[in-house]
């Protein structure tokens, strides 16, 4: 573990010469209101990325507790700790939570932060859609939550099957809630997905052509792209849904010619794709972690951007799987298995993409590392086991039993979540400009990785024993008690091991040491940003010459080169280069937003638009419909003179 | 993996142990080279920076891609054997999902019980799903895989035992609040033994033999009773809740959730809401002599 602690320099010399010429002058330019009103107002894409990441934390927070108490519940058999009511607003909630309140938006917070700096510009393409699509993303979230207190949480489980969620079945506000609290939370997504592809291909720095794109920025293009796809499908859902139960339409009801199973393809054609949604970016910071941890490129490059988007597309085409119980002709089951096979092939070559990096590579020992490859041993194990639901019969036997739990817990936490800590842990100095503990971070991993295991393994055991899932208690003799015993066990020293990483990082915000410009002598362009970066990140924007432009020598250079520039220092206000899509040629100096309460005030009408939804009080809801349009409709007056954007000289 | 006694999930099986072969081989050569890369690292000056290509190309696709065509081809198997019983089926059985229990239907022989699913050993059955409320998914771990039961669309398929036995099967597609206690029991017997059985479930209930049956009997006839449960022979009509004609043979309680003795029963009866909370039924507030009385009528209807 020698070179782990390595601390390389302090601040990167070209940055410090670049910084010495516009620094000052940008800092005035781009100084920034503090305070409760500078909170509200900023359109800075670092500050809202950092609340994304620390609201879909403490939503994950959350939906843990919900699932500690589930986990108390089933440790024993027939346990009496909660109440049946209790326990479907826990699981259901607990779904819901974790795949659209944590694992998207805490995506979405590395991507708001880093996917500006790694394409070397100064902020999101639409700084104020990005602030609005926080705002809607946090309210949306308290919506959600705050039912439980009330007991009026989604009890019908994350996908909210019909009948049994049409009003008939579930006559409380529960799912009125599910249907109005998604349909506001994909309003944010949507708009963050535009805000992240038109960044990604608008906005990067000269000399990034697609060849040297980072594969983080491919995946959440991608990732991207796809919520733009899939989204409609689940929103169309849950709008069908909510006006079944509300104004007595027919979509899902059988008396009337409404189909069943009509809500099960809407919501997979989403629910599938969507798997990949939240898996591809954590891929990506996979693929960012690798290569800087092996001191090498990442293998393969072509392919593993070729397997990214193929993913993207192939995952359209699988969703059948979830529903091989239902019953359908020989004909499609086939054509899905099939499918569901293919998808494993693009992540079969990520998979050696990575492995054949390291051992070309030297391994260097972090606790971002070791976080990385935990994340291919637990996603090869959530991997195989998702091939097997290929075979058509054996889905049949396994689906809604524990063994499925098991499996998408290992592809979800395995995938998603121990990329996410190894992303925390390796991009944790760039944004607190604070080292963490190396021997508190090694303890953390051991903690989380343990429980992770111990808490979902076991679950393979009890569903190939016959246990289906979203039951709240079971009778004994059945030989469930011993694995839930241990998954009960598990869960709490991964409770343990997120308490313990959380002292981590609260450790090093406090007394942590100062954190260089490039602690791991990384290969993308964030590292050239201050820890934590300027307002205005890069004083000079440079030029791109490789994938690695940290590693190439002339990427750098070009920073200190252009720094008399002004089409690269741009220091006269809030500007932004914008080059064309695939071989970045300047085309525009563009303005970009000062910081405005329009954001706020649009999501907190648009909030007040969705309560008056769910109470019934109609008028209201018309009238905080109108006023946010109105101010929406303000948003977009042009000013001549602010709004124009200026001629770039190089053209 | 629990141990096969029908054909359906005997492919299952065999299917597991040659996934979970290949799967186990897998991972261990993943896992390996993961954690091998990190234990052997090569000095600094050996750091390879270019290639690998070929190497992601073979392990990564074309390996996996043969492996694949080859899980596919099992599939493919699995889904024919799903499709087709080896032998024509004799007997059929109509099973109709409700909130929080199971309805069973001989169509043929006219025979109406719940939760309890009788089938002569090592012949296929046809199985016919359908549901009065939501959707529920007929699964016996031991026997079949899961079959769901989905509103105005009735599923058909077939199972086949091979040993006489008591197998337990359970709702697998989540239904509200009883989910985790809607069991059933697949009984296998010789032919000769299940025909005797549904010989005896086609009579109507037994006519009260004691004094305290026949209170019992008048007592089900006039109080609520009557109004959601049947029983053939009697007044009682209802079709709310199981038809209880011979409920008295049943080996358990509120669909698999208690065994079927004298005591339960009249726990059951005076209020359930405390053994199965939420389930339809209310709480009975019969007089002592009363609930002994329905009680013992009904244990007596075998």
């Amino acid at each position: 573990m020698t070179a782990a602690t390595t601390v390389t320099g302090g601040v990167i010399p070209e940055r410090r010469v670049a910084e010495s010429a516009v620094g000052e002058i940008l800092d005035e330019v781009w100084e920034e209101e503090p305070g409760l009103i500078g909170w509200i107002t900023t359109v800075n894409h670092k500050r809202i990325g950092r609340r994304y990441l620390v609201t879909a934390g403490f939503f994950f927070m959350l939906a843990g507790i919900n699932a500690l108490v589930m986990r108390t519940q089933l440790g024993t058999p027939n346990n009496t700790l909660v109440s049946p009511e209790l326990y479907d607003q826990l699981f259901s909630l607990h779904g819901v939570a974790m795949i659209f309140f944590f694992a998207t938006p805490f995506n979405a917070g590395f991507g708001n932060f880093f996917l500006p700096l790694m394409i070397g510009t100064r902020d999101m393409a639409f700084p104020r859609m990005n602030a609005v699509s926080y705002f809607l993303f946090l309210f949306s979230g308290l919506f959600m939550f705050s039912s439980l207190p009330f007991g009026l949480a989604p009890d019908g489980g994350w996908f909210a099957y019909v009948p049994l969620t049409g009003v008939k079945y579930l006559p409380g506000l529960n799912l009125d809630v599910y249907t109005l609290g998604l349909l506001f939370l994909a309003v944010s997504t949507t708009v963050g997905s535009i805000n992240f592809i038109v960044t990604a291909l608008k906005m990067r720095a000269p000399g990034m052509t697609l060849n040297r794109v980072p594969i983080y920025v491919w995946t959440v293009v991608t990732q991207s792209f796809m919520l733009i796809f899939a989204l409609p499908s689940l929103d169309l859902a849950n709008a069908m849904l909510f006006l079944d139960r509300r104004f007595g339409t027919n979509f899902f009801d059988i008396k009337h010619g409404g189909d069943a199973i009509l809500w099960q393809h809407l919501f997979w054609i989403f629910g599938h794709p969507d798997v990949y949604i939240i898996v591809l970016p954590a891929m990506g910071i996979i693929s960012t972690v690798i290569p800087t941890f092996s001191r090498r490129p990442i293998t393969a490059y072509p392919l593993v951007v070729l397997a990214t988007v193929a993913t993207g597309i192939i995952s359209f085409g699988v969703w059948v799987h979830h529903m091989f119980a239902v019953g359908l002709s020989q004909v499609s089951e086939s054509f899905f298995a099939a499918a569901t096979l293919t998808i494993s092939i693009p992540a079969g070559v990520q998979m050696f993409a990575w492995l054949v990096t390291m051992w070309k590579g030297r391994v260097v020992i972090t606790t971002a590392m070791l976080y990385a490859v935990s994340f291919i041993v637990a996603f090869v194990i959530g991997g195989v086991t998702g091939v097997m639901f290929a075979v058509v019969p054996f889905d049949q036997q396994v689906t809604d039993s524990y063994f499925v739990v098991a499996h998408f817990h290992y592809v979800l936490f395995g995938g998603a979540v121990l990329p996410m800590l190894a992303g925390l842990f390796y991009w944790w100095p760039k944004m607190t400009g604070r080292m963490t503990s190396h021997k508190g971070g090694i303890v953390s991993f051991i903690l989380v990785f343990t429980g992770f295991n111990v808490t979902f393994f076991p679950m393979h055991f009890a569903g190939m024993l016959g246990m289906p899932r979203r039951v709240y208690t079971y009778p004994s003799g059945l030989g469930w008690d011993i694995p839930n015993l241990i998954s009960t066990i598990g869960a709490f020293i991964l409770a343990a091991g997120f308490l313990w990483t959380f002292f981590v990082f609260a450790q090093s915000l406090l007394s942590g040491p100062r954190a260089p410009d490039d602690p791991w002598g990384a290969n993308t362009l964030e590292w050239v940003t201050g820890s934590p970066p300027k307002p205005y990140n890069f004083p000079v924007i440079p030029t791109v010459h490789s994938l690695n432009p940290l590693w190439d020598g002339k990427s750098l250079a070009s920073m200190e080169e252009h720094r008399h520039d002004y089409n690269r220092t741009m220091t006269s206000t809030h500007l932004a280069l914008r080059t064309s899509e695939l071989d970045t040629r300047v085309e525009k100096i563009m303005p970009m937003p000062e910081e405005t309460p329009v954001p706020f005030a649009t999501a907190v009408l648009l909030t007040a638009f969705f309560i008056s939804m769910l109470v019934g009080a109609y008028h209201a809801a018309e009238v905080s419909f109108g006023l946010c349009l109105a101010v929406v409709a303000f948003w977009l007056w042009r000013r001549p003179g602010i709004d124009e954007p200026e001629e770039a000289e190089e053209l | 993996m629990v141990a096969p006694d029908g054909p359906k999930s005997r492919f299952v099986t065999n299917a597991w142990w040659i996934l979970t072969g290949v799967a186990a081989f897998v991972c261990i050569v993943v896992i390996a080279l993961a954690v091998g890369a990190m234990l052997f690292r090569r000095r600094p000056k050996r750091v390879d920076t270019e290639g690998g290509q070929r190497q992601v190309v073979v392990f990564g696709l074309l390996i996996p891609a043969v492996v694949l065509a080859a899980t596919f081809a099992l599939s493919v198997t699995g889904i024919a054997v799903n499709a087709n019983p080896p032998s024509p089926d004799r007997v059929t059985v109509d099973v109709i999902g409700h909130q929080w229990w199971w309805g069973v239907k001989y169509p043929d022989a006219g025979v109406v019980t719940a939760n309890e699913i009788h089938v002569p050993t090592g012949e296929p059955v046809r199985l016919r799903l359908t549901t009065g409320d939501v959707i529920h998914s007929f699964w016996v771990p031991q026997i079949m895989p899961k079959m769901d039961l989905i509103p105005n669309r009735p599923n058909t398929t077939w199972f086949s035992v091979d040993r006489s036995g008591v197998y337990r099967g359970q709702c697998a597609e989540y239904c509200g609040l009883e989910h985790a206690h809607m069991a059933f029991e697949v009984i296998a017997q010789p032919r000769a033994e299940f025909e005797k059985w549904l010989h005896r479930e086609q009579q109507t209930a037994a006519t009260p033999s004691t004094a305290e049956q026949q209170r019992g009997l008048s007592v089900f006839e006039s109080s609520s009773c009557a109004t959601c449960h049947t029983i053939r022979g009697t007044t009682a009509h209802g079709h709310v809740g199981p038809d209880l004609t011979h409920v008295g043979s049943r080996d358990k309680l509120a669909a698999g959730t208690i065994p079927n003795t004298f005591g339960n029963m009249a726990g059951w009866v005076a209020n359930s809401q405390a053994i199965k909370p939420g389930n339809k039924m209310p709480p009975q507030s019969l007089s002592p002599d009363d609930l002994r009385a329905v009680v013992t009528y009904l244990q007596s209807l075998e």
